[in-house]
């Protein structure tokens, strides 16, 4: 917004020089870190699994690894209640309009982590099969990849500092 | 694209959908449930969710390679999958694993059904609402896994055995860190008692739900403790021994009520037999090799071959139908997943929508097997 | 019953069955019209008793397609594999043993969806794993998937 416009016409023009900072100014900046900061420690993830991955999902979750020290304890039955869906096992061809269906169904701003070899790419189910998408960066949006088969709760859990090292850096009122 | 007319099979009939995403199916199961008011009608299971084609890619994979394929398919007992597997080859070849591999075999197997069994019991919490169990059962079951690993180095979908025996020799920790964990688990034994047994609004959501009498679970091919909570003696560790089961004293948990408590109380019962079949085995390895010497490119002779074994689940069965090539003509794998799911719409027949969780909780289905 | 009387108790009821008996299991192979009454007799006579089918699947020799049922008896313990052998592959067909025994149904919907076998009375014969429209059936030998990547 340039201060300039606001000042009528018919008044003195603004004695001072105005410098265009980048990226909005100080306020801004500071508020987008603020908001930055909540989001990425509140992020709900959605239960989704859908074979092997999702047990050390659940592994994640216990109190070894213990996944509420970063804030994603808070897992959603529902989408319309999660912000990240962390992908976990194999999608074929029957999977994949729900998939995308609950994905749509996510509120903004949204995320996505492809946990394991077969959601990254298909995985061992990658030849001589008739039903598996190849990777379910067909269907949505992949924020972060956890490559493993399946991936230790640690990777997880790397993924998900990862994740939020990302959004920290999103400009959400500022201009990027 | 779910719900319409077409599916209101009967006047006054209200159909909902439970899946493919909802968190007591443990996976992606879709069960089309036609309700009367809050009491189940029918149920009607849609499947294929996660149906990966693992028969076909089966048939172009070379019997060293094929087994890796079954550890995800029932993930909770990966080894005993891959037993499967291995004993059908071992079975087509006429070769016997060594003493040593044998013991490694049961020792591993009976480790991994400890480990899914508390894995049941920590999502069956869970399902009906009670959060703390999760907990205390994952404390356990990540110790397993943890020796699990340092023997086969991956903690879930191991690929440890191949024909003949097992990959590579035992960790040198592995008695001693096995010996610790059951002595783990049997001091914390009362906890589980405590938590969820002895609960009285626990036993009120199980006792008396989801029945399934003897005649039934015979005829829809249920096996595992669902089958022996109707009291249909069906362990196959007993009736068909395997890799050395003939020579351990252990007991067939039966119940003969054929409700859910009943299974909730058999896969107890299993879990202190596991307990017991390791403590014999634990300091009597037999020394010597821990595999048999095998060809490297194994071919089966023409015919077929049938092995079943015994999951945390049930009987699995592999069949194998060999033209006399490197890989199998045709690979099929009995899951116990599947026949017990066909049993659910029965169980569930009169009941009320919510105990339909609880039912499914104590069948514990793995969606993968079923789908394969 | 051993495989011997087993297999000279089944030759009383049918004659025309051929037998295998190279495997572990007594295999009984007979056309795919005399199933039903052949495996009525093997779930009532009460010398048989085959009250638990463990395994039922199909297999595509490219000119024929056999199906296959694994039968235990729960009271003799004694197993046996009857195989019916469908010669129309064009347009298969068999009857349902679902009135039989149960578990069949499921089964049967599996056949139907990978092998495009129709099994005649069958209650809710549907595409099980895939979806309605899906083109072809996957376990037979001469499915093509240009989507396939070969190894």
């Amino acid at each position: 917004m340039d201060i300039k416009n606001n000042v009528p016409a018919n008044k003195l023009i603004f004695p001072g020089q105005i410098h265009e900072t980048p990226d909005g100014g100080f306020l801004i900046t500071k508020l987008d870190e603020v908001i930055n900061w909540a989001r990425s420690n509140s992020l709900w993830p959605l239960i989704f699994g859908t074979s092997c991955c999702a047990i050390e999902m659940m592994s994640a979750a216990d109190a070894k690894y213990d996944w509420s020290r970063f804030g994603f304890e808070v897992a959603r039955a529902s989408p319309r209640q999660a912000d990240l869906i962390i992908v976990a096992g194999t999608i074929v061809m029957k999977m994949a309009p729900v998939l995308k269906r609950l994905y749509d169904q996510m509120p903004d701003p949204k995320y996505v982590i492809a946990m394991g070899a077969c959601t990254i790419s298909g995985g061992p189910f990658f030849y001589n099969t008739y039903s598996v998408v190849k990777g379910v960066d067909h269907i949505i949006p992949v924020d972060v990849y956890v490559p493993g088969c399946p991936p230790r709760p640690e990777a997880l859990l790397h993924s998900m500092i990862t994740l939020q090292e990302k959004i920290k850096n999103e400009a959400f009122f500022r201009k990027s | 694209m779910l719900l319409g007319q077409d599916h209101i099979t009967e006047e006054g009939e209200f159909v909902i959908n439970m899946g493919p995403q909802h968190p007591a199916t443990h996976g992606v199961l879709h069960l089309k449930i036609g309700l009367d008011g809050e009491t189940i009608k029918k149920i009607e299971p849609h499947l294929g969710y996660i149906h990966r084609s693992i028969e076909k890619m089966c048939e172009q994979l070379s019997y060293r390679q094929f087994i890796f394929t079954t550890s995800r398919m029932d993930y909770l007992s990966a080894h005993i999958n891959n037993q499967a597997c291995v004993l059908a080859v071992e079975k087509a070849l006429q070769v016997e694993a060594t003493p040593r591999a044998k013991a490694i075999r049961v020792l591993m197997a009976e480790l991994t059904r400890l480990a899914s069994h508390q894995l049941w019991w920590a999502c069956m919490g869970l399902d009906l609402g009670a959060v703390t169990p999760f907990f205390y059962a994952f404390r356990e079951r990540e110790a397993i896994n943890t020796i699990i690993e340092e023997t086969c180095g991956t903690r879930l979908t191991q690929n440890y055995m191949v024909p003949g025996g097992v990959m590579m020799d035992i960790h040198p920790n592995f008695q001693k860190r096995v010996k610790e964990v059951l002595k783990q688990i049997k001091e914390k034994a009362h906890e589980y008692d405590e938590l969820l047994t002895g609960n009285v609004i626990f036993q009120q959501r199980l006792k008396g739900v989801g029945y399934l009498s003897k005649e039934d679970a015979v005829s829809y091919g249920c096996s595992g403790p669902t089958a022996r909570a109707s009291g249909v003696s069906c362990d196959v560790r007993k009736l068909f021994p395997y890799d050395g089961y003939e020579q351990l004293k252990f007991d067939e948990i039966l119940n003969t009520e054929g409700d859910s408590w009943a299974r909730y109380l058999v896969r107890l019962g299993e879990m202190k037999q596991s307990i017991s079949i390791i403590e014999q085995l634990i300091d009597n390895i037999p020394e010597g090799d821990f595999q048999a010497k095998t060809k490297n490119v194994i071919k089966l002779p023409k015919g077929d071959f049938y092995q079943r074994v015994e999951t945390a689940r049930g009987e699995l069965g592999v069949y194998i139908v060999s033209d006399g090539g490197a890989t199998p003509y045709r690979c099929k794998f009995r899951s116990p997943n599947f026949s017990n799911l066909s049993a659910i719409p029965k169980m569930a027949e009169g009941a009320k929508i919510g105990d339909l969780v609880a039912i499914m909780a104590t069948v514990d289905l793995v969606i993968p097997d079923i789908d394969r | 019953m051993t495989n011997e009387e087993l297999k000279y108790s089944i030759t009383e009821l049918l004659p025309v069955a051929t037998y295998d008996e190279s495997g572990e299991f007594l295999n009984i192979i007979i056309p795919s019209d005399e199933l039903i009454p052949l495996m009525k007799e093997l779930r009532s006579k009460k010398e048989f008793d085959f009250d638990y089918l463990f395994c039922l699947t199909c297999i595509d020799w490219k000119d024929h397609l056999m199906m296959v049922y694994h039968l235990l008896s729960k009271v003799h313990k004694h197993c046996i594999v009857v195989k019916a052998k469908i010669t129309d592959i064009q347009n298969p067909k068999i009857e349902s043993v679902n009135c039989i025994w149960k578990t069949a149904e499921l089964n049967e919907d599996e056949v139907y969806d990978l092998f495009g076998i129709r099994f005649l009375n069958h209650p809710n014969l549907r595409r099980l794993f895939l979806e309605e429209d899906w083109k072809g059936f996957p376990l037979r030998k001469n499915y093509v998937d240009e989507n396939m990547i070969k190894l």
